[in-house]
């Protein structure tokens, strides 16, 4: 079980974080943030097996992860 | 359940303002990392001119800013009078390797106990997309629009292994980010590097591959692909220069 934190107001939209997943988990949602990027969301979370992959890429520090 | 990663105190809480899937991003976090893990206690970092200016807003510690190529020569004197600080310069290739090329070797030269932390992403950014010392032959910029050709403007320059050839330099190491194993090993070479500072033993450089998704007018995922497929063929990674060995 590992949980990934999505501060979505940093989020740029940049996909760096999907382009890793070795569970292909991370997608853009339909959502919107102030800047007016579509942040990304980790669904279905309970398939994360915590690696922070996604954290590592990151270039906006957006990810924190659980484990 | 515990923390696998979390974002260092060493950064503030400002968004950067670089681009989405610029690697800056990624960089400015792997040497702020690399000094929380190092427990510095003084750091001084000297920002460049280009994309990479405002990463004394970003970065948790003094900073200094140059003019435009002397990021070197001002942490020369910043070292010379603060021994005690871990001192770096963080330099883009146009910075670096164009208007700053002799501050660059000449700190080189002279050994000076600095860490240079420079991102080559084979493009002047800030500017436009321009064509830097650094780009790829065919590579196509604004100013040349049909591909850098070289019997006009020359190969791109390759810091790395000059820098390598000079007696002053002790550690000088080329990394990429454009995959977690790279990310990981840049951060090793960042620590190597520091380490090296701390302990007196003089220059390091750590030259390492990013991308200018919107300068290169690709998406940021098809920017690594195009790190690893093009650049690194022109310039490879590895250890160019240990003092040690």
């Amino acid at each position: 079980m590992a949980f990934v934190h999505v501060d979505s107001e940093r989020c740029k939209a940049c996909g760096l974080c999907a382009s890793v997943c070795p569970k292909n988990i991370i997608k853009v949602s339909d959502n919107l943030n102030s800047k007016g990027y579509q942040p990304i969301e980790v669904v279905p979370m309970e398939d994360c097996i915590g690696c922070a992959a996604c954290a590592k890429i990151c270039p906006d520090c957006v990810l924190e992860v659980e484990r | 359940m515990g923390k696998v990663f979390s974002v260092t105190s060493y950064l503030t809480d400002d968004t950067m303002h670089y681009c989405p899937g610029c690697t800056h991003g990624i960089i400015h976090r792997l040497v702020a990392e690399v000094l929380e893990e190092m427990q510095a206690e003084r750091v001084i970092g000297v920002a460049p001119v280009g994309c990479a200016v405002f990463a004394y807003d970003y970065f948790n510690f003094d900073c200094h800013q140059a003019a435009h190529g002397r990021a070197p020569a001002v942490a020369t004197g910043i070292k010379r009078v603060h021994k005690d600080a871990l001192v770096f310069t963080y330099q883009g290739d146009g910075d670096l390797a164009s208007i700053g090329a002799a501050e660059i070797v000449n700190a080189a030269g002279r050994g000076e106990n600095i860490t240079v932390i420079f991102i080559n992403n084979a493009i002047y950014g800030m500017t436009g997309g321009q064509m830097a010392p650094t780009s790829l032959v065919g590579q196509k910029t604004t100013t040349s629009p049909y591909g850098r050709k070289p019997e006009l403007c020359g190969y791109p320059l390759t810091m790395s292994e000059m820098l390598a050839t000079q007696k002053g330099a002790y550690y000088i190491e080329r990394t990429s980010v454009h995959d977690v194993p790279n990310i990981n090993k840049t951060k090793k070479a960042i620590r190597k590097a520091f380490e090296a500072q701390k302990a007196g033993k003089g220059f390091s450089m750590i030259e390492i591959l990013s991308t200018c998704p919107t300068n290169w007018g690709m998406t940021p995922v098809e920017s690594l692909q195009w790190v690893k497929d093009s650049m690194i063929e022109v310039f490879p990674l590895g250890v160019f220069k240990d003092g040690d060995n």
